[in-house]
């Protein structure tokens, strides 16, 4: 249906749902108890979600943009990756052990939890809904390169596809490949061409901009 | 406790599925891989799921799979393979 086909109420008013869900009921139960045998204090709680909601895959990026610039560092990255992360003051202290997977010219890592949603969350926040989809996690290993292709993501025969199944304690951030034609960029600008999904290994890393021709260059 | 394998060895996916919490996937059980790396050792999550203490610690690998090996379908030319972390107990010699 066409979104503009009907008339909109821009100023509709918010509602709560009124039905909580069984297991948002189960959350808010055990939360209860716990804050009333003092076991955690409410504001422990806020304070986590807001440490969850702060993460972003913009943490994530600038791992990765620091690691395009900087062979040293790439090296630090690829030996222990939550000692790197730290370096750039990102604490990934809550993941078991992160690993980071380097995409190349023949190799192009993609990353899965079968089983659940297991993710590098302190690189990358929440995982998108289609992370978690059944749809995703079990197709992406039968079908790696039809997956990547429904992303918009064609991979030569040439090029080996390792999917990367998080079944248990290890979290898995992809490196994406760093773009062509980006040599005269600073670490700040690359950092946003590493998107979220270039860094689960469904896309490569976005292409930078054209760069604008110097108005000598251009003919008349 | 030594690991019971190294990087390089063929080993084989048990089959199973016991009563409870487990971490290995039915798609991967009595196929045949590599393994990558020892990763350590860590709490059986068979245990911790159940409010258990996690112990004795298990080696976990990562294994690798051909693709082609895993699903009958996918073309066997191509080198993709799957990578994947098991526990030492859900591993035999292949």
């Amino acid at each position: 249906m066409d979104e503009h086909d009907h008339p909109h109420d821009a100023h509709a008013p918010i509602q709560e749902r009124d039905q909580l869900t069984e297991y948002e009921k189960l959350t808010w139960a055990i939360q209860a108890l716990l804050v009333e045998k003092g076991i955690i204090t409410a504001d422990e709680v806020r304070r986590q979600i807001e440490d969850v909601d702060s993460r972003t895959p913009a943490q994530g990026a600038k791992v990765v943009a620091k690691a395009w610039v900087d062979p040293a560092y790439k090296t630090r990255l690829l030996a222990d990756p939550k000692a790197a992360a730290a370096e750039l003051g990102i604490d990934a202290s809550s993941v078991n052990i992160l690993v980071a997977l380097e995409n190349t010219d023949t190799v192009h890592n993609v990353v899965v939890c079968t089983l659940c949603s297991c993710y590098p969350r302190p690189l990358l926040g929440l995982p998108p809904d289609w992370y978690k989809s059944l749809n995703y996690r079990s197709r992406v290993v039968v079908d790696p390169r039809g997956v990547l292709r429904e992303f918009g993501l064609e991979l030569e025969p040439g090029i080996e596809v390792r999917v990367y199944d998080s079944t248990a304690d290890m979290r898995y951030l992809v490196i994406p490949q760093r773009p062509l034609g980006t040599e005269h960029m600073s670490e700040e600008e690359l950092a946003e061409l590493v998107t979220r999904d270039s860094m689960i290994g469904v896309a490569k890393a976005r292409a930078p901009e054209p760069r604008p021709l110097a108005q000598a260059a251009v003919p008349h | 406790m030594a690991a019971k394998f190294k990087p390089g060895d063929r080993v084989r996916i048990r089959v199973g599925s016991p009563p409870g919490h487990f971490r290995t996937p039915a798609y991967v059980q009595g196929k045949v891989g590599s393994v990558e790396r020892i990763q350590g050792e860590f709490l059986n999550p068979e245990s911790l799921a159940h409010g258990g203490d996690g112990l004795p610690r298990r080696f976990l690998y990562l294994v690798s799979l051909g693709q082609a090996d895993l699903w009958a379908k996918y073309p066997a030319s191509l080198q993709d393979k799957l990578f994947i972390d098991i526990y030492e107990h859900w591993l035999e010699p292949a």
